[in-house]
């Protein structure tokens, strides 16, 4: 091992302590609110639960739990984030295994008029009273067939297919197999790691997303989790100013006696965030190796 | 293939019912982007149509086809409105300032990971700050109102045991806080993941440089400077003037959840948020339509120009 020089040696130095600052105020965030789900609502109210929850209580989650509300909504979550994932890589992945044909007739117009919808949009209004005249408002299926085509999932399971030995699937032909039988015997199978990646974003998208069901969805029974936290959240920041209150959440937030609404909503906020964060580590291989494919088309 | 290939050349020399031939033989492959081509036409091109609702007097119960025309109607009322103003600038300021700010801290995250040598320490900072990349912004949302919170917020708890303020200050209702927070909120979520193509090439330099220039005695900063940075320059440039085709997304759900607070409207009033409001809340659609359009044609400028300077550096776009 050479020597650093006394200025090298600030400079590292001096990144070690920056990064470890970043890894701090990207942590601790996480680590607050997870305690304060942890700690007794009166007790956080008078303030300076920091680091360590002082009252330790189970009483948040407990409440959580028996609330018919927010476990429809995690059981809606689940089931779309299954069902979404599922047909959107089948269906995109099916697309894209189509598109690699050199042989189909009308390829490069296809590809146009998939590229120009990575450019050019209807906006929010013109898709809204689209999704509206068709009647996916308020059903489960708004969540699923808007999302099933992805152009740039396409255009990432096009690029791989493309690099599969074109040897493969001309023997399977040979063999007797149609396109649909090279597709589900050779191809995906073979697609291990692209499938892998492009699942977990579109998971990832599906469990998180929430604006859609805050403008398409007023059935309780089909509210997922994130938009009812958004709901709990904004009344906590709300009710100081205006009167336009939430009324189903501060029914949940009614119940609470020595529970508090931000004690509540953080242990909602855990619920939320703790399959990602419990699978992620998992996955990071996979999504920094997916990341650089879908880098590197253009 | 080359049996698919010869049939083609002899089916060519027959006339035109020759390519209707060819795609009945081809019914496999085409039934399998068929589905796909639909869902395209109905979900991307009929709300590309449905824009001209932007040119109508809509109404709801009279539908789009019988709504009548009445031109520029709704694009003069909005640049004649006095919400105008206030939410192009906010449009403009803020997608700038994300893009001034925002654009450099991954590769300076990048650089700074790239000189530790630890690989236990590098491991941890990397899957720390990659994480908030994959919550909502709900999530998010609520870390920053719980952080800023004047009741137990730890930023407030923090000031205060400094001494630097004596009374919790209520951040997400004061105006002049609120772009500062909704970067840093932006900065948080996304630095960890956009370092990832940056630390990628950062490892494609070949490590034949940096023995060379040790030998020439440059520092470790040296080094970073005039060797790393240039090297990674060409992603960087790539990346540039993608951003610069998405200059006008000032921020939707960020904005939408972080400024709740009516009293911030002056500040936090982008297009996006203000089609939302005004569109969807209050059910003026024409008009809401009018100024999406009006947002998009002016995306589509900026696309044009960062093709052009992706032409001119060698990167093109399409």
């Amino acid at each position: 091992m050479k020597r650093l020089g006394y200025g090298d040696r600030t400079m590292v130095i001096i990144i070690y302590i920056l990064l470890m600052m970043l890894a701090f105020t990207t942590f601790y965030p996480f680590w607050n609110a997870f305690i304060i789900s942890f700690n007794e609502g009166k007790d956080t109210a008078l303030g300076g639960v920091t680091f360590w929850p002082r009252q330790w209580t189970w009483e948040n989650y407990e409440t959580v739990f028996k609330d018919k509300r927010l476990i429809g909504a995690f059981s809606i979550t689940v089931l779309r984030t299954v069902v979404g994932t599922i047909t959107s890589i089948f269906a995109t992945s099916i697309f894209a295994y189509g598109m690699t044909h050199k042989e189909l007739i009308g390829r490069n117009y296809y590809m146009v008029i998939c590229i120009i919808t990575l450019y050019f949009g209807g906006g929010l209004i013109p898709t809204y009273l689209l999704i509206r005249g068709l009647g996916l408002d308020n059903s489960f299926w708004v969540y699923i067939i808007p999302s099933l085509i992805s152009v740039w999932n396409m255009i990432i399971f096009r690029t791989f297919f493309n690099s599969l030995p074109d040897g493969l699937q001309e023997s399977a032909k040979i063999d007797g197999c149609g396109s649909w039988g090279t597709y589900f015997r050779i191809v995906l199978p073979l697609s291990g790691p692209v499938v892998a990646t492009l699942a977990l974003f579109t998971a990832v998208y599906h469990w998180n997303e929430w604006f859609l069901p805050s403008i398409y969805v007023t059935n309780e029974d089909l509210i997922p989790i994130q938009t009812l936290l958004k709901q709990v959240l904004n009344t906590n920041i709300v009710t100081a100013n205006t009167s336009s209150l939430d009324t189903a959440s501060l029914a949940i937030l009614g119940k609470m006696q020595s529970i508090t609404s931000k004690s509540l909503s953080m242990a909602i906020m855990m619920v939320a965030t703790l399959p990602i964060v419990c699978i992620y580590p998992f996955l990071q291989k996979y999504f920094v190796k997916g990341v650089l494919v879908g880098s590197l088309k253009e | 293939m080359a049996q698919l290939s010869i049939e083609g050349n002899t089916v060519k020399k027959k006339n035109s019912s020759s390519l209707f031939i060819r795609f009945l033989k081809q019914w496999e492959i085409q039934l399998m982007v068929l589905p796909g081509l639909i869902l395209i036409f109905i979900f991307s091109y009929i709300p590309m149509y449905g824009v001209l609702t932007g040119f109508k007097d809509y109404n709801i119960i009279k539908g789009f086809v019988a709504s009548p025309w009445v031109g520029f109607k709704h694009f003069e009322l909005f640049f004649n409105s006095p919400d105008f103003s206030r939410v192009m600038r906010n449009t403009v300021l803020l997608s700038l300032l994300k893009f001034v700010i925002g654009f450099p801290a991954p590769i300076l995250l990048a650089l700074m990971l790239n000189e530790v040598k630890n690989m236990y320490f590098k491991r941890i900072v990397q899957t720390v700050s990659y994480l908030p990349y994959f919550l909502s912004w709900v999530i998010v949302a609520g870390f920053f109102t719980s952080m800023l919170a004047t009741d137990n917020g730890s930023v407030n708890i923090a000031l205060e045991k400094a001494n630097l303020i004596d009374q919790p200050i209520n951040f997400l209702s004061i105006s002049n806080y609120f772009w500062t927070i909704l970067i840093t909120a932006n900065v948080w979520k996304d630095i960890g993941f956009a370092s990832i193509v940056y630390l990628a090439a950062i490892a494609g330099v070949d490590p034949h440089m940096y023995e060379a220039a040790e030998m020439d005695g440059a520092s470790r900063l040296k080094q970073m400077f005039l060797i790393t940075l240039p090297s990674i320059m060409p992603v960087v440039i790539i990346f540039m003037i993608l951003a610069v085709g998405n200059l006008l997304n000032a921020g939707f759900e960020d904005i939408l959840l972080l400024g709740v607070n009516p009293l911030l409207r002056d500040v936090s009033d982008v297009i996006d948020t203000y089609v939302y409001r005004v569109g969807i809340q209050n059910g003026r659609y024409a008009y809401a339509t009018a100024v999406g359009l009006f947002k998009g044609i002016i995306s589509v400028g900026m696309l044009v120009i960062a093709n052009y300077l992706a032409r001119r550096s060698g990167n093109s776009l399409w």
